[in-house]
């Protein structure tokens, strides 16, 4: 089962190792991990994406919260939370087939950001099972390179 | 405010701290730091450093004074090797739970990351074996890292912290002023404790019909002994030691029912899983103990009172989860049981009177035979120190290890010190050292085997040096005696690398060599005098070693083999008795 945990940390060297090395330990594989500036000076939110059990999640959740540099963890649910990310794909795009590329493209909202003869850079900006859908759509054409930022969340807005 | 070099600001800190005593070895990256210590004890500072042979040993010195004082122990080593041998000692405390802050030099900040000489990545390498670490490499974030350091290993589970701090930030010049208060957003270890929990817990004690105390060595380090012999007289329920629990109750309590796990009386593991309520206090369900955890008690409720929320439910679900600081906790489970019980009650006496007819059924079994048994050496030293209550131990780890957690009788919190989670061969000798330094009026005395002390005895020049003398009884049978145990059992007799015997090392030539006073006791008849005049010449300022010969082909029992649950328990003799009935 995968789940994603939304860690607030002290912007403090060794931070991300400390909570990393806790997942190594435990064997389990970090399957996205993004770090960035948060609304605090000083503090920093770490979004991790892992593949466990209920009880390793309860476990791994716990030991990182009694980390000193970490402040806050929770977990992002689906039902709870948005979450997005970015990814880019450099697409093989010989002239014939670029319309049904661009047609592709501009369905799943993703944006040309470079070009060239025989390639097309796309980014796209997302859900990340979006991604993964416009991915799979793109891949006979012959995905050259690609790069995903790694999933990010928040909770939902307050709605009273 | 006063202007100061970082290394003077550390001393500074320490002796703010109330450090008494440190541990540690010099070298080139904390030469100022060793530089400031040699004046501040020139300007009458009472800060006093043991300098211990191995930095190994400067940890486990570190380590016996924290578990023998209650107070954070400190050790001081170099960058590079300094701080790598003192990992197993920083591993050690980290399986224990035991306070300690280590203070290593690093090369100068400008060198970090070059491979500089005697450059180790020290934050880096001690990661996953540490409460928390710093990286310090401005002077004048000394004083609040220090106080910070003192205050992680501390609160909430204690455990071990790394103060790694650069060349450059010791040399250069600070205003020296000790915080008052720490800055750590992040750290918040539980301090309440919640009612509700309490009140359901008192409720299951009462309803129990075969509730059992299983208690670890949590209530030693949370300070909470006195309330739990409160409890037990109040509820009259019986109480298992875990190896590090013990002395955390009184052995000689007639409801203390031994030790559980591997290698725990048989009546101490028929009690804990036949039990239908599991009081678990400040214990982690350690496979030492539990064995196979799916048949572990398997009737049983748990209560597990921890303060450390990651260790509830990990290996064990707790029905009653109660995260709190022990003492706290248990106080209030007193307040709330005293409400219903003000006079206390007879307790579950059928459950008693069983577990009472187990004891009787299976004690703690031994042959005598024509060489001295390991059982009989540890009887002969529990008896001769019997009645007194400044007796200290320690142990190193193996087999003798297991007899003296047997057969010796510990009736005060923090009088038995020995390495359990982390199993470290050669802890004895130098935990013997720092718990004498913790302790100069006690009588410290190191039940260690020939392996171990191989491996720390030249911690005995320390002791000599710096006064701290110990006793070691050393139980010689000439092998590493556990390996070699599961080698005749599990192994069809294949001794692999487990013989240590051959002329060398003469033993009492060694422990003369470091200053010690040696015996060699080769006979039952030797044994009793020499153990009192070990006692006579320590008293008398002396370190002892009292190096006994025992037999070889002893084995530990009962023994529960790896992996298996209390069923499978292997008694004294019965082993033999398979064999033989293997061979016709």
């Amino acid at each position: 089962m995968k789940h994603t945990l939304s860690v607030l940390v002290e912007d403090k060297p060794g931070a991300l190792s400390r909570i990393s090395n806790l997942f190594a330990r435990r064997g389990y594989n970090i399957e996205s991990l993004a770090v960035g500036q948060t609304e605090r000076a000083g503090v920093s939110r770490i979004t991790l994406r892992v593949d466990c059990a209920e009880h390793s999640l309860e476990q791994i959740t716990k030991q990182i919260h009694k980390l000193v540099n970490v402040l806050r963890i929770t977990e992002l649910t689906p039902d709870d939370a948005v979450e997005r990310e970015i990814a880019l794909f450099t697409v093989a795009a010989p002239p014939e087939r670029r319309g049904e590329l661009m047609a592709f493209a501009d369905h799943y909202g993703a944006r040309v950001s470079d070009l060239g003869p025989q390639e097309i850079v796309f980014e796209m900006v997302g859900h990340p099972e979006d991604l993964d859908s416009f991915e799979e759509l793109v891949r006979p054409y012959g995905i050259k390179e690609m790069v995903r930022t790694g999933r990010i969340g928040l909770s939902r807005a307050v709605r009273h | 405010m006063t202007r100061m070099t970082g290394a003077d600001a550390i001393i500074r800190s320490l002796e703010a701290e109330g450090v008494d005593v440190c541990f540690g070895i010099p070298g080139g990256m904390i030469i100022d730091t060793y530089d400031a210590l040699y004046r501040a004890a020139a300007n009458g500072s009472k800060l006093r450093h043991v300098l211990a042979r191995h930095e190994q040993g400067a940890g486990h010195m570190a380590e016996g004074y924290a578990r023998a004082s209650g107070k954070v122990g400190v050790a001081i080593a170099t960058s590079g090797p300094g701080t790598t041998n003192l990992i197993t000692a920083i591993a050690d405390a980290w399986m224990d739970s035991t306070p300690l802050v280590c203070i290593t030099g690093q090369v100068p900040s400008t060198k970090i990351g070059t491979d500089a000489f005697q450059e180790t990545n020290a934050t880096g390498i001690t990661l996953p074996i540490v409460k928390h670490s710093w990286l310090v490499q401005k002077a004048s974030e000394i004083p609040a890292t220090i106080k910070a350091a003192f205050h992680v290993a501390q609160t909430g589970r204690s455990g071990p912290v790394l103060v790694d701090i650069t060349k450059d930030a010791q040399i250069a010049e600070l205003d020296f002023k000790y915080p008052e208060h720490v800055d750590l957003p992040g750290w918040n270890p539980p301090k309440k404790v919640n009612h509700r929990q309490i009140a359901a817990a008192a409720k299951a004690i009462l309803e129990a019909d075969k509730p059992i105390f299983y208690i670890g060595g949590g209530v030693i380090n949370g300070e909470a002994s006195a309330e739990l012999l409160e409890l037990v007289e109040l509820t009259n329920i019986p109480v298992v030691t875990t190896l590090t629990g013990k002395s955390a109750f009184p052995d000689s309590h007639p409801l203390n029912t031994g030790h559980p796990g591997m290698h725990g009386g048989k009546y101490g593991n028929l009690a804990l899983n036949r039990s239908d309520l599991v009081i678990a206090v400040g214990a982690r369900f350690d496979d030492r103990v539990t064995g196979n955890v799916s048949a572990f008690a398997p009737n049983a409720k748990v209560i597990h009172f921890e303060v450390d929320a990651a260790e509830i439910g990990k290996i064990r679900d707790a029905q009653i989860p109660i995260c709190a600081p022990l003492q706290p906790a248990l106080v209030r489970l007193l307040a709330e049981l005293r409400k219903q019980i003000p006079d206390g009650r007879e307790g579950p006496t059928d459950w008693i009177d069983k577990i009472n007819g187990w004891k009787e059924e299976f004690p703690l079994r031994y042959e005598l035979g024509d060489l001295l048994k390991p059982q009989q050496i540890l009887e002969a030293v529990r008896d001769v120190t019997a009645g007194r209550d400044d007796v200290v131990w320690t142990t190193g780890v193996g087999q003798h290890q297991m007899w003296a957690m047997q057969y010796l009788v510990c009736d005060r919190p923090r009088s038995f010190i020995s390495s359990g989670g982390l199993g470290t061969m050669g802890f004895g000798v130098p935990a013997a050292v720092g718990a004498k330094a913790a302790r100069p009026d006690a009588t410290v005395i190191c039940i260690d085997g020939d392996g171990c002390f191989q491996m720390t005895a030249k911690e005995l020049t320390t002791a000599t040096l710096h006064g701290l003398p110990i006793i070691v009884v050393l139980l010689r049978n000439g092998s590493l005696g556990m390996v070699r145990q599961w080698q005749e059992m599990f192994y069809d007799e294949r001794y692999s690398q487990t013989d240590l015997t051959g002329p060398i090392p003469d033993y009492a030539k060694m422990s003369e060599a470091f200053g010690a006073v040696a015996m060699t006791v080769t006979d039952s008849s030797e044994l009793d005098s020499a153990l009192e005049r070990a006692i006579a010449e320590n008293a008398a300022g002396r370190s002892v070693v009292v190096d006994v010969v025992c037999d070889p082909e002893e084995k530990v029992f009962p023994m529960i083999p790896a992996g298996a649950s209390a069923a499978d328990i292997i008694e004294y003799g019965s082993h033999e008795k398979a064999k033989e009935v293997e061979a016709r």
